[in-house]
């Protein structure tokens, strides 16, 4: 167990660290299966990471709560069945609330069990953090989960399908990509987006170095 | 030529870690276990309705998208080459009978399914007993190829096949006259072909057989209880 003083104060980077700095697609490079599986459209990719927000925000928040009741031999079973609650939950709310939602996203509902986000924040953070900073924390991850969904779902409907939302966007003599709407488009997209989050980390890098150097010059 | 196994150091220091009685463990997952339970069954008797709404709003728009101008649908069980009324919720194999405004009967509405290029495709199809013909049909779900196979959904030409696809029974109302084929892109001859898609052939033909062997199994049925679909609407 942790020691009071080794709690996180709230702060805005307890929630921007998810969306940015740890973005758990971009830059940890966890949750890559619904990440390539469900973005052939930007309402698939919205769905999906919402579903993922709730379902991380309520297990964690629960796994907070029990975290000095679970010992550390059983952790991993006591994350698991809480998370798998929550993903069952999602799974009927999506059928009671579209069957046609539900139908395009298919078996990955369920496999949000599997999603290493979760778990990765359970154990990495909720296991260890209060209440309040857990919760902040774990919207933050998904919701840069979602944002990350929603860059690869928009950029694929766009060139796949002439469209973001369902709505035609792209001039009419323009011809669909089909590919971006396939598996293979996933992972062209997923390539670009990491390019350019990997090109802008080594340029800050690259940028905090030069000013070190001119700092020890001066 | 020996091989040595390399010794492995048994004795390295343990560091005693007391274990929590188990006790502390089971109570703790018996805890989490009937807390999740609890949720789950909360939840799942909230959703349930709404998802029945939900399946039934499905099949409805579906039966009355192939039966063109039904206002009513009334749901029935075919079982053991009889037909009978069926409830809502009712699973098996369904035909769904499609009435207008008068209660009188426009069209049956008949799903089906076959094999396409990545998967099952599931159709339901429009059948008229007065025109003895599909009049409509339309995809249930299927995981065709975006941008070909998916054409049977949106291609025109391939649509025009279904205004009026000939299922006349045989004289001995047991099957089909002239089963219903897919024939390669414009060489449709008679009226009980499908002109397939140049370039979704194999998406093409599974519709044309799941409408097929739905319609070879049903038809019949359905025609030898027409009495009894007909009396229905007026109900």
């Amino acid at each position: 167990m942790n020691r009071p003083d080794q709690y996180e104060q709230v702060t805005p980077d307890t929630f921007l660290r998810g969306l940015w700095e740890e973005n758990p697609v971009f830059v940890m490079l966890l949750g890559m299966c619904p990440a390539l599986a469900v973005t052939n459209s930007a309402i698939n990719a919205v769905s999906m990471g919402l579903a993922t927000t709730f379902v991380l925000v309520m297990s964690s928040s629960l796994i907070s709560i029990f975290r000095s009741f679970i010992p550390k031999q059983v952790r991993i079973v006591a994350y698991i069945v809480i998370i798998a609650t929550f993903v069952t939950i999602v799974d009927y709310l999506i059928q009671a609330i579209s069957l046609n939602l539900y139908n395009s996203l298919g078996a990955f509902i369920q496999l949000i069990v599997a999603n290493c986000v979760i778990l990765g924040r359970a154990e990495s953070y909720a296991s260890r953090q209060k209440l309040g900073t857990t919760v902040v924390n774990s919207f933050g991850s998904g919701l840069g989960f979602t944002m990350a969904l929603l860059s690869m779902g928009a950029v694929r409907e766009i060139l796949g399908a002439g469209a973001l939302f369902g709505v035609n966007i792209m001039p009419a003599g323009f011809e669909p990509w089909v590919v971006m709407v396939l598996p293979p488009g996933g992972f062209f997209v997923l390539g670009c987006w990491l390019i350019l989050f990997a090109w802008n980390k080594k340029r800050k890098e690259q940028a905090l170095l030069n000013n070190a150097v001119k700092g020890g010059a001066a | 030529m020996s091989e040595s196994i390399p010794v492995v150091n048994v004795d390295e220091p343990k560091v005693d870690i007391p274990a929590p009685p188990s006790f502390a463990m089971f109570r703790t997952l018996a805890v989490i276990a009937m807390l999740s339970g609890l949720f789950v069954v909360l939840v799942v008797q909230w959703a349930n309705p709404y998802i029945a709404a939900n399946k039934k709003a499905a099949t409805e728009a579906a039966v009355f998208n192939v039966v063109p101008g039904a206002t009513v649908s009334k749901t029935f069980a075919v079982e053991n080459g009889k037909l009978s009324v069926a409830s809502d919720e009712a699973s098996g194999e369904l035909v769904y009978g499609g009435y207008d405004d008068n209660g009188s009967l426009v069209g049956v509405a008949i799903p089906g399914v076959a094999t396409g290029y990545a998967g099952p495709v599931y159709v339901m199809f429009g059948y008229s007993p007065e025109k003895e013909a599909v009049i409509k049909y339309q995809i249930l779900t299927m995981t065709e190829t975006p941008g070909l196979g998916d054409k049977v959904v949106t291609d025109e030409n391939f649509l025009a096949n279904f205004n009026h696809l000939v299922a006349r029974l045989n004289d001995a109302g047991t099957a089909l006259a002239n089963a219903i084929v897919t024939v390669l892109n414009k060489s449709k001859q008679h009226p009980w072909e499908i002109d397939a898609i140049s370039g979704a052939t194999i998406t093409s033909t599974a519709v044309g057989n799941a409408i097929n062997d739905a319609a070879q199994k049903l038809v019949p049925v359905i025609v030898s209880q027409i009495d009894d679909i007909k009396a229905e609407g007026a109900k």
